[in-house]
């Protein structure tokens, strides 16, 4: 998974603020940011998850004329069990800020595969890990952001106390 | 607003509601701002027919956002220089969630004064639902 350009842009900016109930004026008010320290708009701190949307093979999003294995006429739109066990679940992220993201900023992101491991989970059964991390440039060549994520498939749901 | 390292203390806290009765509804609106649609934090057929939930959860990127409005609010815009968290619980429709931060260490490097900070996000019942830490610049 590599974007080759993920444009941060004011109005992603503030419909990701307003997502995670951000009020902050700095996500969205160009005159008042510009009264700040940091001069203007910038992202808020998991900003860049949104990449996602810039992610042409994204396997999160539904594409045109394709299946879908969220629900329609049917619970799934896919044979079951043609999207393997249990339930891939985010487990860790970690960001670290050089500077960050702007409005104007152009990114381009490039993942290095980690590590992998298993654990045997109290609640889900086997776990696999996959751990990857991904450097954000702009395009200037300058590294914004590094993310190092760890996502685990569980190899049955998460059992609720 | 930014933290001075003169009226900061190790021990320190600071903490905030980050959500009061999380909405499907907020789900939905983060699942289309960040791009991440997988069914199981918004299709309750697909996630009780098929994943096999009791409903749609929140996407932990969710809880990590909602956990840096607390933090950014705390140690001001742009002042961030590591951030990272796991998630330990999952997080439901109808939860309450409280982010707090604590002043783990203060430190100077290079001349920049910094704060390492501790982060717990629990839910209406006491529970973690994720754990973390931050580092932030923060004036002398």
């Amino acid at each position: 998974m590599a974007i080759d350009k993920f444009p941060i842009e004011a109005g992603h900016i503030m419909l990701f603020a307003r997502a995670v109930g951000d009020p902050n004026q700095i996500y969205y008010d160009e005159a008042y940011a510009g009264t700040t320290e940091v001069g203007s708009i910038i992202a808020p701190p998991t900003f860049v998850q949104a990449s996602a949307q810039f992610d042409p093979d994204y396997r999160l999003r539904p594409k045109i004329g394709q299946p879908w294995f969220g629900s329609g006429k049917e619970p799934t739109g896919v044979p079951p069990g043609s999207g393997g066990g249990g339930t891939g679940l985010h487990a860790e992220q970690h960001y670290e800020y050089h500077r960050h993201p702007r409005p104007g900023d152009v990114l381009t992101a490039t993942v290095k595969p980690g590590q992998t491991w298993e654990r045997q989970g109290r609640r889900a059964g086997k776990l696999i890990f996959t751990e990857s991390i991904t450097e954000y440039r702009n395009q200037h060549g300058e590294l914004l952001v590094t993310s190092r994520g760890v996502g685990v498939r569980t190899e049955r749901p998460v059992e609720q106390s | 607003m930014a933290l001075s390292a003169r009226q900061l203390k190790v021990g320190d806290t600071h903490e905030e509601q980050v959500v009061d009765n999380l909405t499907r509804t907020q789900i939905v609106q983060y699942a289309g701002a960040s791009g991440d649609y997988n069914p199981i934090h918004t299709d309750e057929a697909y996630t009780t027919k098929i994943a096999g939930y009791p409903s749609v959860f929140a996407h932990g990127m969710l809880t990590m956002g909602m956990t840096g409005v607390m933090l950014t609010n705390y140690v001001g815009d742009g002042r961030l220089t590591k951030f990272g968290v796991r998630f330990t619980k999952q997080v439901w429709p109808g939860d309450s969630l409280t982010a707090k931060a604590t002043v783990e260490a203060i430190r100077e490097e290079g001349g920049q004064h910094f704060v390492d900070l501790t982060l717990s996000t629990v839910n209406q019942s006491g529970e973690e639902v994720l754990s973390g830490y931050a580092s932030a610049r923060i004036d002398p």
